[in-house]
Parts: structure tokens; sequence; C-alpha cells
């Protein structure tokens, strides 16, 4: 009998615990999802905050001038594309085209020259031994906590020697010298993480190093050259001291010069021209981001990166 | 084998030219001028110390230019970090639609510099512009951005903490690192979430807070765009941050000496501010299979 009954008690004790463990776990899911949706309710409302002054501006470029001050909205009321047709225009001789042309011919060579640069000099640090290559390599690593404000005069004196002043090679050439360190470091990275195997493989057959640099390495660096190429092509788009310094003649402006001088140049009232060439300005940058975003994001989380 | 040890340095050779051209004799040059009264047109007449005694004792612009400018970066950096942290740790719960949220977070820093952006910032902060509209609906009176000297200095802070994605992504890969078995132990011992965070997670990303720390610091001081468009270093030269200064004096006054010993004043402040950040690192910077600890 007592065996029996300190079974049913042992039993319904058991029960019991399995009651409060459900009840327990109910609790937890319910905790679970609350803090889920709270997690949600974050991310939604941070994620709004962020974007919606894009989506306005957007907006807003397409609204009249009466309208952008009085619309909280993003959708105009009577849409009109006016300020793209009269931004594009200017108060210049030149059109928005012409600023677009000349922002290209700033980033092509600059985008080239360091790609090529930057492979070469990451490739020598590498894969060979060399003098000086501690003191080098640090002052890649200084060079990319260097400030620029502190060089930025004598580098304008010396530009203004070479007579490069109101040209765009101030602005290019010194990227094309592997001037931007914190792309060699970033591929330095990415070829230590490489093991050697197939360089060896190439020497074996006869490759000397040019050609295993051209024929095996780059094509095994090129994810990581994609993303150099990319972030440089935003960064210059981007750049505005550099041409604010350097260029003086409006013919030679890249597009964000452009932008200033027709915040400076257009009558008040006339902003939805200004927002419109905003727009403008910013479609190169977002369209290349959108199309490559997966290079962005590996290329942040691998080197870190300003921004 | 020469020849071999030799080649390493043919593959440098653009970055060794390169960095004597623009970077090592102009970073020495800069130290040179800033020693000189030189205005482009005749040689550099050394002066000694004098840039530097005007500056730090009859120069109130720039008195009022350097508070501004440890102000403006005292504000920005953290607040940037908190944000962006707090923002990569909750991404870094397994959520749904987790790339569409990161790209979303990440779109203002790709646009980051651009003076688009600037330009966007002087519209929505205008007196009639979308953030008064909106704090209308709460009630909230039409604040005066950029006619108060406070609030127009945190319209870019704000606009560069709008920009915390690169330093959210560099945390979010950081926390996704970390071994998951270290919460489960602390959730059997009985740690909340709040515990864990600060025991757990903080201790084992200080390597990136740090890394993010420097080098939004570094950034910070430099800032040139924001106020130059958005406020033109007003009102009262709240905003007149440094690198403005400096513009004005290099590029505008043409007093390349002066502008070249203000240059060097906040190369050694953001220097010393980095030598202190490494120093102390040693304390509170924890590397996994450090044995000191």
């Amino acid at each position: 009998m007592t065996d029996i009954s300190h079974a049913s008690d042992v039993f319904t004790a058991g029960a019991d615990a399995l009651a409060e463990a459900r009840r327990h776990q109910r609790i937890q899911q319910r905790r679970a999802r609350v803090s889920a949706i709270l997690r949600y309710a974050i991310l939604f409302g941070v994620g709004l905050v962020m974007l919606y002054p894009l989506i306005w501006l957007v907006g807003a470029s397409f609204k009249t001038n009466a309208e952008i001050f009085a619309n909280p909205g993003f959708i105009p009321r009577e849409p009109t594309t006016e300020g793209y047709v009269k931004g594009w225009e200017t108060s210049t001789p030149y059109t928005f085209g012409r600023f677009f042309w000349n922002s290209f011919l700033i980033i092509l060579p600059k985008t080239i020259g360091t790609a090529i640069s930057c492979t070469m000099v990451a490739y020598g640090f590498a894969r060979f031994d060399f003098p000086l290559k501690k003191i080098l390599f640090g002052s890649v690593i200084a060079i990319l906590l260097l400030p620029n404000v502190v060089t930025r005069i004598p580098q304008y004196i010396l530009f203004r020697e070479l007579g490069w002043l109101d040209s765009f090679l101030p602005l290019w050439v010194p990227s094309a010298m592997a001037g931007d360190a914190f792309f060699v470091f970033m591929l330095v990275q990415f070829l230590r993480a490489i093991p050697d195997d197939m360089e060896q493989a190439a020497r074996v057959d006869g490759c000397n190093s040019w050609q295993t640099l051209l024929f095996v390495v780059v094509p095994m660096l090129a994810p990581a050259l994609i993303s150099v190429c990319l972030f440089q092509f935003m960064w210059t788009m981007n750049d505005f001291l550099g041409p604010l310094i350097y260029i003086s003649s409006v013919d030679k402006y890249p597009v964000s010069l452009a932008l200033k001088l027709s915040i400076d140049t257009t009558e008040a009232f006339e902003w939805n021209r200004i927002l419109a060439m905003s727009v403008l300005t910013i479609t190169p940058a977002l369209a290349v981001f959108f199309m490559a975003q997966k290079y962005f994001i590996e290329g942040i989380s691998a080197g870190g990166i300003k921004g | 084998m020469i020849r071999t040890r030799m080649l390493g340095l043919v593959y440098l050779s653009p970055y060794i030219l390169g960095l004597m051209a623009f970077t090592a004799i102009p970073f020495l040059a800069s130290l040179y001028l800033s020693f000189t009264d030189y205005n482009l047109m005749r040689a550099p007449k050394w002066t000694g110390l004098e840039n530097y005694i005007e500056l730090f004792t009859s120069d109130r612009t720039f008195r009022r230019s350097l508070s501004v400018t440890l102000l403006y970066v005292f504000l920005t950096v953290p607040l940037k970090l908190a944000f962006a942290l707090f923002i990569a740790y909750i991404l870094n719960y397994k959520l749904r639609c987790i790339n569409l949220f990161r790209t979303a977070f990440y779109v203002p820093s790709i646009l980051g510099g651009s003076i688009a952006i600037a330009v966007l910032w002087r519209y929505i902060f205008a007196t009639e512009g979308l953030v008064n509209m909106v704090l209308a609906w709460f009630g909230i009176e039409p604040v005066n951005w950029f006619g108060d000297p406070t609030n127009a200095l945190f319209t870019i802070t704000l606009l560069r903490c709008w920009q915390f994605g690169s330093a959210m992504v560099i945390f979010l890969a950081a926390l996704q690192s970390i071994d998951k078995s270290l919460y489960e132990a602390a959730a059997i011992d009985g740690a909340s979430k709040l515990r864990s965070f600060v025991f757990i997670t903080i201790p084992l990303i200080t390597p990136v807070i740090f890394f993010n720390l420097i080098m939004q610091m570094v950034q910070a001081f430099q800032e040139f765009n924001g106020p130059y468009i958005i406020t033109q270093g007003g009102p009262l030269k709240s905003t007149y941050l440094l690198p403005l200064y400096i513009y004005d004096e290099a590029f505008k006054r043409f007093d390349m000496g002066y502008a070249s010993a203000i240059a060097w004043v906040l190369f050694l402040i953001i220097m010393a501010l980095t030598l202190v950040a490494f120093w102390s690192s040693k304390k509170w910077v924890f590397y996994a299979g450090d044995k000191r600890s």
C-alpha cells in the first residue's frame, strides 16, 4: 500500500512539476514574443526616421516651390518636373551634364590608379621580404590615422609649384600612388588570408612574379578589388573639400561644387531646383550601392572603415 | 636572393614615392611653415613661436573655435557609437529581414559626405521645414534650429549620428563572432539580459569599441562639409569648427603660416587623445587569448 501511495505522490508531484514547467514555458514564450515585437518596433521606428528624410527629398524635388515648406508628406500634390528642368540648366553657361562629366573625368583615373597601385603595393607587402618592411608597413598604419588637415597646406603649395592648380591632377594623382592607406591595408589583410600555394605552383611552372601577380593573384583578389573601386567611386563622388581647394573655373566643376554653386546663385524661393539637383547628385552613389551592396558590407566588416 | 629582396621594394615603389611626395615631406613642411609668416607671394619668413603665441594669447576666434570643436567631438562621438551599438545589438537577434534593416540603416552612411545631404539638412531643419512640421503634430513650438547657437551645433551632431551605419556594421560583425554558449551559461546561472550585456558582450567587443572610437574621433575633429554648407560656421561662430578656421586662414586669407600653426594644434590634440586612448586601452580593452588578465 505504502508503495502505491508513495508512487501516486510521486506521480502527482511529477504532474504538478510538469504543469509548472509548461506554465513557465508559456510565460517565457510570451515574454520572447513581446520582446521580439519590441525589437521590430524599434527597428521599424528607427528605420523610418533614418530613411524618411531621403524619401521626403525625392518627393519634394517634384513639388512646386510653394508646397515644399507646406507639406510634410512626400507625395507631391501637383507633381512637376520644373525643378529638374530648370535645375539642370543651371545659372551658368553649362548644364549639369557637364558637371557629371567632370566628376567622371576625376573618378575614372582615380579609381583605376587606386586599383593598380594598391594591388601592387599590397602584393609587395604580403608576399615579399625586403629591407625596412616593418617601418614601411608601420607608415601605412600611420597614414591611416594621420589627419589630412595637417598635410593639406603643403600639398596645396606643392601642386601650385607644379602648375597643377585648377586641373584634376591634384584630385587623383596621390590616390594613384597608393596614397589611400586604407585600401592598401584592406588588400594586405585580404592577401594574407589566402595561402600562396597557387602562386608557388605558378612559379614552378615558370611564371615570373609579375605574371603570377596578373594571372594568379589578381583573379583571387577580385572581390576585394571590387570593394576598393566601389568605395573610391563613392568617396570621390562625395568629395567636396578637394575640388573646393583646387578647382576654380566653373567649366571644370565636379558635381559637388556645382551643387554648392547652385545654392549660392539660385534665387531665393527656387527651392525645388536645388532639391532636384541634390537628388541627381546622390543617385549614382545610391545606384552603385544597391547594385553591389554585398561588397560594401564585406568591405567594411573586413577592414573597418571610415564613414 | 638580393634580387628578390629588392623585388618587394619595386612593387612598393609607387607607395614609397607617394609617401615621400604627398605625406612625409608635406608633414614636415607644415611643421616648418607653422613657425613662419608665409602668404605665397614672398618666401616664408621665420618668426619662431609667434604664430603659436598669437593663437593662445590674443586670438579669440581660435579660442572660440577650439572650444566649439571639442564640444562637437565629445557630443558626437559617444552619441554615435552608443546608437550604433544599440542598433547592432538588436540586429544581432535572429530576426527576419535582418539584411533589409541593415541595408536601410547603412544607406545614410553611403551618402555621408555628400553635400546633397548637407543641403537636405538645411531644408528639413529650416524654421518651416520638415522637422518643425513633425514637432508641431506633438504640440511642440517650432524650434529655431539655425538661429540659436546651441541648436545649430546640435543639427550637425544629428547629421553625423544619422550616419551611424558603418560603425554599426563593424559592431554587428563583432557581436556575431561572440560564442553563444557564454550567454547560455550566464542564463543558467540566472544572469539577466542586461547583466549579460554589461559583463559578457561589452568586455568581448572592447577591441572593436576601441577601433570605432579612434576612427570616429579622428574623423569628427576634421568635420568640414556639415558646418560649411549647413550653417557657414554661424550663428555667432557657434559651429565654426577648427577645420573651417584653417580653411579660411589658408585659402581665403592665404595666411599659410598661421593656418599651419592651427592645423598643428589640431593635429597635436588628435594625437594626444589617440595616445591617451591607446595607453588606457591596456586597462580596458580585452583581447581573447590574452593571458595578462
